[in-house]
């Protein structure tokens, strides 16, 4: 039997596009509603109770995590190839994945951390 | 037959702007930087959130905050790149995914316009949770 050399790439892939489907449905509505129509006045904003309620739901910060967590795996990965070959920084290649997905890891964190707590 | 030293050695250098020349490469490295949108609405997204949770003071400074002109020139460039992402993920997901329904393959156009059908609905919630 041969022993196969395994790589993590497979599963970061998987990562990057869960991260890509979820922050292609998402992404655009919640920007807009709360990067645009609620700051130009177009519609008004939830006020802090109804949005505190809505984040006391289970559903809504699991929601919040997966989007956080995926949607940071997803550019990670993305920006790790395009810095590194973009940029034509191969030999740095183990330091430019490690800052990114590293970063990725800490919003990761983050988002559980601020989540949990409300 | 093998290669010497000195021919191993020997590069071919590409310049740094390579994706500048042609009109498809610089779509690329756009639909590439889209990412940093990604990471841009993560932070916000967080900031939103540490804000709800810190009480209805923290809350109105964010709202302050994101109504100032920068942050909506940020936004909506942030927003014009999320768009992108979206359609270029939809463009390429029938590419990398086989979808096979009773053995036949489900063709691509069936596959996008699921896809777009499923952004219309998550877009609804979205807009009914927040506003309800």
């Amino acid at each position: 039997m041969s022993r196969e050399r395994t790589s993590a790439e497979p599963f970061l892939w998987l990562l990057f596009s869960a991260g890509g489907v979820l922050t292609a449905l998402a992404v655009p509505m919640i920007l807009f509603l709360f990067g645009i129509a609620f700051p130009l006045g177009w519609l008004d904003p939830p006020s802090n109770a109804e949005i505190y309620t809505l984040l006391r739901n289970p559903l809504a910060r699991l929601a919040v995590i997966v989007l956080c967590g995926l949607g940071m795996m997803h550019a990670a990965h993305r920006l790790r190839h395009t810095i590194r070959d973009g940029l034509q920084l191969q030999r740095h290649g183990t330091a430019i994945a490690a800052v990114c997905y590293g970063t990725a890891a800490f919003l990761t964190a983050v988002a559980v951390v601020l989540v949990s707590v409300i | 037959m093998t290669t010497d030293f000195w021919q191993r050695l020997h590069r071919q250098r590409v310049p740094l702007l390579w994706w500048t020349s042609r009109r498809t490469y610089l779509l690329f490295v756009v639909r590439e930087l889209t990412s940093v949108a990604v990471v841009w609405f993560v932070v916000y997204l967080l900031l939103l959130v540490r804000s709800v949770g810190a009480g209805p003071g923290d809350y109105e400074r964010f709202l302050d905050w994101s109504a100032q002109p920068w942050m909506v020139v940020l936004n909506a460039l942030a927003l014009a790149l999320a768009i992108v992402h979206t359609i270029t993920w939809f463009m390429v997901t029938p590419q990398a995914m086989v979808l096979k329904v009773r053995g036949r393959r489900v063709p691509g156009v069936a596959l996008a316009g699921a896809l777009y059908v499923a952004w219309f609905a998550v877009s609804a919630v979205i807009l009914l949770l927040v506003l309800a």
